[in-house]
């Protein structure tokens, strides 16, 4: 073959074409909605103009489409030439690295998180633990997704309602009934799982995208319920005063009771306050770790694998005598039940609660880093979650931009790739001797 | 009774925008299967450029009212097409025949970039606008309580029922109606027999984008108020709707829009206001539960 055949001539005048239509288009959506600002004035509404950003617009998607197109032109036509697959390189890009590696990052990345606080310099300040115990949270709240969304392929919009249901229920039981954190987290756990089973068998028989926007809507309903039923969840006004774990009831405060013993002075210790924050952070690490324990063991039970089994195939599954409402269930509300805890012990360590900590914005966000970390991968949430929550809190001066950030990456992250930007996972079981192929690893495995 | 057929009129106006709304839901998922989670974020959309045009009118020194209204009309249309356009371009096109979720999730991120797109752009502020159209007709006059059927609730049920019926005949009688429901039928077949099944569906969410446009123009009208979240509880109605009339049926959607335009102004009216939204829900979980395929739709059997 001679050379000139994969090189074929660029038509400049068809890419320009390509680019103007796109500038078009670009202009058509921002012409007035970024052009045009409205601004309150006395006796009404003014406007504020932009040309200048809409022209900046315009341009940026006129050379981004030309720069495109001409790449896409002159690449090598041939698949050897180009070499791996895009299929291909999406089994192994960012896999190689954890699968290599997985296990020391894993490792290493617990080792760090227990030793954190004792470390000295700055993960040792009060700011820092505390914004690991935040950090922690979402990737227990992403570990709890993960099983939902990542191992049974069941799309859970409304997750940061089983996060309220159990946020409320530690809230209420101790401020009214005086029950103590540890009473009250396996019953707000139980909750939780209930609200899920309830929510979760009728919708449960239906197709995905039902199940999405039903839970939506449930997380609205549990937020409007929370907001208007003033006698029971004061409303707007939140739950306040709610009372602090103990340890083994052991108080954390300074004030020692009469007869009895505070955290320091049982061990002899002087009277820290980062004693709690300390003691919050491990005890949030303690049940995130629980979480990814459950998960890892109960991927090779039977029913782990009928969760990956069903959202590759549903109706295999039926024919091999899977009963998938059932089996859905148990994901949902298992799923459910982690946000349970989860919320209870944001309850426990913000001591005041209001249905404003639980809206539809949460559930994007958990749902953001699952999917950024890739679906159904443990490392991935964790990456995805220090990434995503970390990064925010450091860059506090961009917070109006965070969500548009989420939102565009989403898109993006499902465009490019679709198994997650940080991690990959492979089935938990693989039948001996039978390849991935492309079109099967495209299929939910991811 | 007085009272009760006041309601009527209000649960009418207020069906005919989600009808509107829920069409675009309905003819999507006929044509690809799938929910467009930004459909209700499209209609937001529709309200912000009828509101930013009816200023800039406003500003411009034109008083005419018809006249106003018919621009407003058109810009709306075109520039909210874009948007459909766009995002079945950049968040559904590239995802075909990937797995399952893809398209719903990137569809979730179209829906939250579009919110906050427009909170940064516009401002988070509640934007109100003065009425346009006032007057009406008052009935039974003299006892304790008056009918009113005012003008904008008279052009919307009016122009709502010239839309449906322009549509239905669209889908009917001309060439992209019928390679439309070939679409709906099979993609592949219709495409092998010469259809141009991307352009067929990139033209599906432009109809449903210019229909959202409409309601997004007729809920800034009717209600004065919106702001860049408007499209979220919007769209979950519309989707209730959709679901209540039987997914992927035209004249469905109209009626689930009435029923639930009806049962939420009849629930604010004689039970509580607070909670006129978890009545919707409430009617979706049923309607989920009872008649999954909705009132006019086909079950849907599956195929190995």
């Amino acid at each position: 073959m001679s050379e000139v055949q994969t090189r074929p001539r660029v038509e400049i005048a068809a890419l320009l074409k390509e680019s103007v239509v796109a500038a078009l288009v670009a202009l058509g959506l921002t012409v007035v909605m970024v052009g045009m600002k409205t601004v309150d004035q006395p006796g009404g509404l003014g406007l504020e103009y932009r040309w200048n950003w809409v022209a900046a617009a315009v341009a940026s998607v006129f050379i981004g489409r030309f720069l495109f197109a001409l790449w896409r032109e002159t690449r090598p036509r041939h698949a050897a030439e180009r070499g791996p697959s895009r299929q291909q390189r999406m089994l192994t890009s960012g896999g190689d690295f954890i699968r290599k590696f997985g296990l020391w990052f894993s490792l290493f990345a617990l080792g760090f998180a227990i030793a954190m606080p004792f470390l000295g310099g700055p993960f040792s300040t009060r700011y820092f633990i505390d914004v690991a115990t935040y950090v922690t949270i979402y990737i227990m709240l992403g570990w709890g997704l993960n099983i939902v969304v990542g191992l049974a392929g069941l799309l859970d919009l409304g997750y940061v309602a089983f996060y309220a249901v159990g946020a409320y229920a530690y809230a209420l039981l101790s401020t009214h009934f005086g029950l103590s954190f540890w009473v009250v987290l396996p019953l707000a756990g139980m909750m939780a799982a209930s609200f899920g089973m309830m929510l979760g068998f009728p919708v449960l028989r239906l197709r995905g995208d039902y199940l999405a926007i039903v839970t939506l809507g449930f997380g609205e309903i549990i937020r409007i319920i929370l907001l208007n039923w003033y006698e029971l969840t004061g409303g707007p006004d939140g739950i306040s005063g709610i009372p602090r774990p103990s340890f083994f009831g052991l108080d954390f405060s300074r004030r020692v009771p009469e007869n009895g013993d505070t955290f320091h002075t049982f061990f002899g210790l002087d009277y820290s306050s980062m004693h709690r924050i300390i003691f919050l952070y491990y005890l949030i690490l303690a049940l995130a770790l629980i979480t990814n324990w459950f998960t890892l063991r109960v991927r090779k039970l039977p029913i782990g694998r009928a969760w990956e089994a069903l959202r590759e195939d549903e109706i295999a599954c039926r024919s091999l005598g899977i009963n998938p409402t059932n089996t859905k269930l148990t994901a949902f509300s298992i799923g459910a039940m982690f946000g349970g805890f989860a919320g209870s012990f944001f309850a426990t360590r913000q001591g005041f609660i209001s249905p404003e900590s639980f809206t539809f914005i949460e559930s994007a966000v958990i749902l953001a880093i699952v999917v950024l970390g890739g679906l159904g991968s443990q490392i991935g949430v964790v990456v995805a979650s220090v990434v995503l929550i970390g990064g925010t809190e450091l860059f506090r001066g961009l917070e109006e931009y965070r969500m548009l950030t989420f939102g565009a990456l989403m898109v993006a992250i499902m465009v490019w790739k679709p198994r997650g930007l940080f991690s990959f996972r492979r089935p938990t079981v693989i039948l001996e001797g039978k390849k991935i192929v492309g079109s099967q690893a495209g299929e939910g495995s991811g | 009774m007085e009272y009760f057929i006041q309601q009527l009129i209000n649960g009418v106006t207020l069906g005919s925008i989600y009808g509107l709304i829920a069409i675009g839901y309905t003819m999507v998922y006929g044509i690809i299967g799938m929910i467009n989670f930004a459909h209700g974020d499209i209609f937001m959309v529709g309200a912000f450029v009828s509101l930013i045009i009816f200023v800039a009118l406003g500003l411009a020194g034109v008083t005419f009212v018809p006249l106003a209204f018919a621009i407003v009309l058109i810009v709306a249309i075109v520039i909210t097409s874009v948007y459909g356009w766009t995002v079945e371009r950049l968040a559904y096109r590239p995802l075909r025949g990937s797995f399952r979720l893809a398209p719903l999730i990137s569809a979730i991120g179209m829906s939250i970039f579009l919110q906050n797109f427009v909170q940064l752009a516009q401002g988070a502020r509640v934007k109100p606008m003065p009425p346009m159209i006032t007057g009406g007709f008052t009935f039974l006059e003299g006892s304790d309580f008056s009918i009113t059927l005012s003008w904008m609730q008279i052009i919307i049920v009016s122009l709502t029922v010239v839309l449906m019926a322009g549509f239905a005949l669209l889908i009917a009688r001309t060439p992209l109606g019928r390679a439309q429901r070939a679409c709906e039928q099979d993609r592949t077949m219709a495409a092998l027999l010469g259809v141009n099944v991307d352009r067929t569906i990139s033209l599906t969410f432009v109809m449903g984008a210019a229909l959202a446009a409409v309601a997004g123009m007729m809920f800034l009208l009717y209600y004065g108020v919106i702001d860049f979240y408007i499209g979220f509880l919007a769209g979950i109605k519309a989707f209730t709707a959709a679901v209540l009339g039987g997914i992927g049926s035209l004249p469905g959607a109209m009626l689930g829009g009435l029923l639930i335009g009806l049962i939420e102004t009849f629930w604010s009216a004689y039970f509580t206001i607070e909670y006129k939204d978890v009545a919707a829900f409430s009617i979706l979980v049923l309607a989920l539960i009872f008649r999954p395929y909705g009132l006019l739709g086909k079950p849907e059997i599956e195929k190995v």
